[in-house]
C-alpha cells in the first residue's frame, strides 16, 4: 500500500515523570488536523511501554514530549527498543526543552529531529510526512 | 496669568482650514481585530459610557475596604513592599542553599523551594522510576536528612519559606516543621506557604498520586493541623498559575482557581473546620503574562469575587477572611528560546503588572529559563528587576494607580461576570471535584491552548523573535545551567546512609500507624510527622499512603 492511500500513523509519547502535557496535546491534536492518525500514550510512560504501544499501533513516527531535562536518559533508551524490536525505519522525533549541546548527540543516537519551544506545528507535519519511510 | 484659548494651545493648526482641525474620516486600522493574548476582544475606546453600570463605593471603592477591588491594604506598597520571592531549587540539597543564601545576601526577601520531579511525585531518589530526573527541574528530597541540609543555616523563625509540593505536600511539610523544631523554632511563630492545591494538579500540572478525594482528604488533614498548631503558616496556595500555563485564558485562570479556593472552603467546612480560622490563612497564585492591562483586571477581579463569594456564599464576618492574599509568578509559558534577552523585557512588563494588580510576593522568571533552569547571573537579573519596579519607577508610591481607569475597571468587571458565569457551570455539575472528574476545566484548558497556537500559527497573535523578527544567526549566546547525573548519585549515598543509621523497626511501626490513620480516616498529619522524624523517607511514607487510598488514573479526555 502506498504512503498516499495510507494515512500516516504518529504515536505522541510523554515519557518520564513530567505531566506538562500541553505542547504533547497540542501536537496531537495539530497532526490529526494535518490529516494524520494520532495515538496519544497519556503521561508517565516508559520507554519500554511507549515501545510496545508503537509496535501494538503500527505506527510510522514516535513524536516524544520532554520538558524536564531527562530526554538524554530517555529518548536513546527510546529508539533503541523499537529498534530492537524490528522498528527499523520508525521516525522518532523529539520536542521540548533541549540545550543546543545535546543535540549532535541525541541526533547520533537515532532521533531524527529535535523541535525547540516555538516551533510550527505545520513544521513538524510537514516534517513527519517528508521523513517517514515509504510503506511497501 | 489669564488662562490660554484654545488658538493659543492649538497653535498653528488654527492657520489651517476648520475642517482639517478634526479627522472627518479616522485613519483605518492596522488590523480588523484587536485582542488579548487570551483572544478576546478590545475595543478602540473605553469611555464613561463602559463604567456607568459601576457602582463606585460597592465596586471599586477604597484599598483596605470592602470589597478590596483596590488592595487588601489601605496604605499599599507604601507600607510595605511586596516580598520578592524567587522560586528556586535545583541539583543537592547543598547547591539549592547555596543559590538561597546567595539571593538572600543580595537582597531578596522571602524564600520558596522548587523540588524536583522525583520529589513531586512521591518518589526516592533511588526509585528506578526517578533515573534521569533526580535534581534536574527542582532540588531533590527524598527525607529529613535532605531537608536539614537545604534548611542549614537558614533561621526559619526568621525567614517565611513557600514551598511548591502538592500530592505529597503533608509530607514536605512535616519535614519542614520538624526541621525548623530541630532549629528551636517555635511552630506558633513560623510563616509560610504550602502550595498544596491538588485539585490544579488533576486539571492542569498532573502531578498526582492518589484519587483526587483521597488527596482531598490530605488537604484538609494540613488545613486543620496548622489551623491549631501552626497558625500563622498558610497551608494552601491556589493556583492559577499552572492553569494558565497549560493553555487557559485568564479569564479560565481567575474563574477555575477561585472556584478551587471555594471548593476548599466547601470541603474544609464540611469536615467541621471553622470558616474564620481556616480560611484567613488561604493564599492565591496567579500568573502574569504578556497582556498587561488584562492581567492587572484579572487580579483586581480575583480580590472582589472572593469577597463577595465569603461574604455572600459562606457568610464570612471577619475582613481577613474576605481578603485574598495572593503571589505572582511570570508567565514561564511566554519565554522565548530565541533572542533569549528579549525575555528579560517580557519578564519585566509582566512583573510591573503583578505589582499594579496589588501581589503581595513575586517570582520573576530569568532570561534563560526556555533552555534550562537559572544560572545565578540570570536569577540575579530577575531578582534586579522587581528592585527597579520597586525602587526606580514610582510605580509603589500610590495604591491602584490603574483604578478608575474607564478600560481596567470595564474589563475588571467583565472578568467578574465571565467567572461567575463559570461559576454557575460547575456548581451545576456538583462542584469543582465533579467538574473535574467530568473532564470539564481540562477539556476548557486545552481548547483555549489549541485556539492559541492556531492564532500564532496564523499571525494573528505575535511572539517577536518567533514568529516575527526572526533572526537567523543569532548572535547572543547565553550560558545555562548543566545539571548531570551526578546529583543522583549523591543524594543516593546520602540515603544509603540515612537507611543504615536509622530505626528500622521504629520506621515500620510509623508507617503502619500511618496506614492506621489513613485507614481511619482520622487526620494523618501526626502520624506523618512521627514517621518523619525517623527518617522514614517520602517513598516510603507516600506507599503506605498509597496502600489505602490507591493511585489516580486520569480519565480520557
Amino acid at each position: 500500500m502506498s504512503q498516499s492511500s495510507r494515512k500516516i500513523r504518529v504515536l505522541v509519547a510523554k515519557p518520564g515523570l513530567d505531566g506538562h502535557d500541553r505542547g504533547a496535546k497540542v501536537i496531537a491534536r495539530a497532526l490529526r488536523d494535518a490529516g494524520m492518525e494520532v495515538i496519544y500514550t497519556g503521561l508517565r510512560q516508559t520507554p519500554e511501554m511507549i515501545a510496545a504501544a508503537a509496535l501494538q499501533e503500527d505506527v510510522d513516527a514516535v513524536g516524544v514530549s520532554i520538558l524536564s531535562g531527562a530526554h538524554n536518559t530517555l529518548c536513546p533508551r527510546i529508539v533503541s527498543l523499537l529498534r530492537e524490536q524490528g522498528m527499523k525505519d520508525t521516525l522518532v522525533i523529539l520536542g521540548g526543552i533541549v540545550p543546543q549541546e545535546d543535540i549532535p548527540k541525541l541526533k547520533a543516537e537515532g532521533v531524527a529531529e529535535i523541535f525547540l519551544p516555538g516551533t510550527s506545528t505545520q513544521d513538524i507535519a510537514k516534517f513527519i510526512r517528508e521523513n517517514v519511510r515509504e510503506r511497501d | 496669568m489669564m488662562p490660554k484659548t484654545e488658538a493659543e494651545v492649538t497653535g498653528s493648526l488654527t492657520e489651517q482650514s476648520p475642517q482639517s482641525k478634526r479627522e472627518s474620516v479616522p485613519r483605518p486600522e492596522r488590523k480588523q481585530s484587536f485582542q488579548t493574548v487570551s483572544l478576546d476582544e478590545v475595543n478602540r475606546l473605553y469611555t464613561p459610557a463602559d463604567i456607568s453600570e459601576i457602582v463606585f463605593d460597592s465596586e471599586i471603592g477604597t484599598p483596605g475596604e470592602f470589597p478590596y477591588t483596590r488592595g487588601i491594604h489601605a496604605t499599599g506598597y507604601r507600607g510595605k513592599l511586596w516580598t520578592m520571592r524567587q522560586f528556586a531549587g535545583f541539583s543537592t540539597p547543598e547547591e539549592t542553599n547555596r543559590r538561597f543564601k546567595y539571593l538572600s545576601q543580595e537582597g531578596q526577601t522571602g524564600l520558596s523551594v522548587a523540588y524536583d520531579l522525583p520529589t513531586l511525585m512521591g518518589y526516592d531518589a533511588d526509585s528506578p522510576l526517578s533515573e534521569g530526573e533526580v535534581g534536574k527541574c527542582g532540588v531533590a528530597v527524598t527525607s529529613l536528612a535532605d531537608m536539614e541540609v537545604l534548611f542549614d543555616g537558614i533561621d526559619l523563625e526568621q525567614v517565611t519559606v513557600s514551598q511548591t509540593i502538592n500530592a505529597p505536600a503533608s509530607v514536605l511539610l512535616a519535614m519542614y516543621l520538624v526541621v525548623a523544631e530541630k532549629q528551636g523554632a517555635d511552630w506558633k511563630k513560623i510563616s509560610g506557604t504550602l502550595q498544596n492545591d491538588i485539585l490544579k494538579e488533576y486539571i492542569a500540572q498532573k502531578e498526582w498520586i492518589y484519587p483526587i478525594r483521597s488527596a482531598m482528604k490530605l488537604v484538609i488533614d494540613t488545613f486543620e493541623f496548622c489551623t491549631n498548631h501552626v497558625p500563622r503558616y498558610n497551608p494552601i496556595s491556589v493556583s492559577g498559575y499552572h492553569i494558565r500555563e497549560a493553555g487557559a485564558t485568564a479569564l479560565q485562570e481567575l474563574a477555575f482557581t477561585l472556584r478551587d479556593g471555594i471548593e476548599y472552603v466547601e470541603w474544609g467546612l464540611r469536615a467541621g473546620l471553622d470558616l474564620e480560622r481556616f480560611v484567613p490563612r488561604i493564599s492565591f497564585f496567579f500568573n502574569a503574562h504578556n497582556d498587561f492591562f488584562e492581567e492587572v483586571a484579572k487580579y483586581r477581579a480575583a480580590r472582589r469575587i472572593w469577597a463577595r463569594v465569603m461574604r455572600d456564599r459562606f457568610g464570612a464576618q471577619n475582613e481577613k477572611t474576605k481578603q485574598l492574599r495572593f503571589h505572582t509568578q511570570t508567565a514561564g509559558v511566554s519565554l522565548t528560546v530565541q533572542q533569549p534577552l528579549n525575555n528579560v523585557v517580557r519578564v519585566a512588563i509582566q512583573a510591573l503588572a503583578g505589582v499594579l494588580g496589588g501581589t503581595q510576593s513575586l517570582h520573576t522568571d530569568s532570561y534563560d529559563e526556555a533552555l534550562a533552569l537559572p544560572t545565578d547571573r540570570a536569577a540575579l537579573l530577575s531578582l534586579r528587576t522587581q528592585q527597579i519596579i520597586a525602587e526606580e519607577s514610582g510605580v509603589a508610591n500610590t495604591v491602584d494607580p490603574l483604578g478608575g481607569s474607564y478600560f481596567v475597571e470595564a474589563l475588571t468587571t467583565k472578568m467578574e461576570q465571565g467567572a461567575l458565569e463559570y461559576f454557575d457551570r460547575i456548581d451545576a455539575m456538583g462542584g469543582m471535584v465533579e467538574a473535574v472528574e467530568k473532564g470539564f476545566p481540562q477539556r476548557e484548558i486545552q481548547e483555549s491552548a489549541y485556539q492559541y497556537q492556531k492564532a500564532l500559527e496564523a499571525g494573528e497573535q505575535t511572539i517577536v523573535g518567533v514568529n516575527k523578527y526572526q533572526m537567523t544567526a543569532e548572535t547572543t549566546e547565553v550560558p545555562i545551567l548543566v545539571i548531570d547525573e551526578s546529583v543522583r548519585q549523591h543524594q543516593i549515598e546520602r540515603l544509603d546512609q540515612v537507611r543504615a543509621k536509622r530505626d528500622t523497626g521504629a520506621v515500620s511501626r510509623v508507617l503502619d500507624k500511618l496506614r492506621a490513620a489513613a485507614q481511619a480516616g482520622e487526620n494523618t498529619m501526626p502520624a506523618t510527622i512521627e514517621a518523619v522524624r525517623e527518617y522514614a523517607t517520602l517513598g516510603e511514607i507516600c506507599s503506605a499512603l498509597r496502600d489505602v487510598y490507591g493511585v489516580y488514573e486520569e480519565p480520557a479526555i
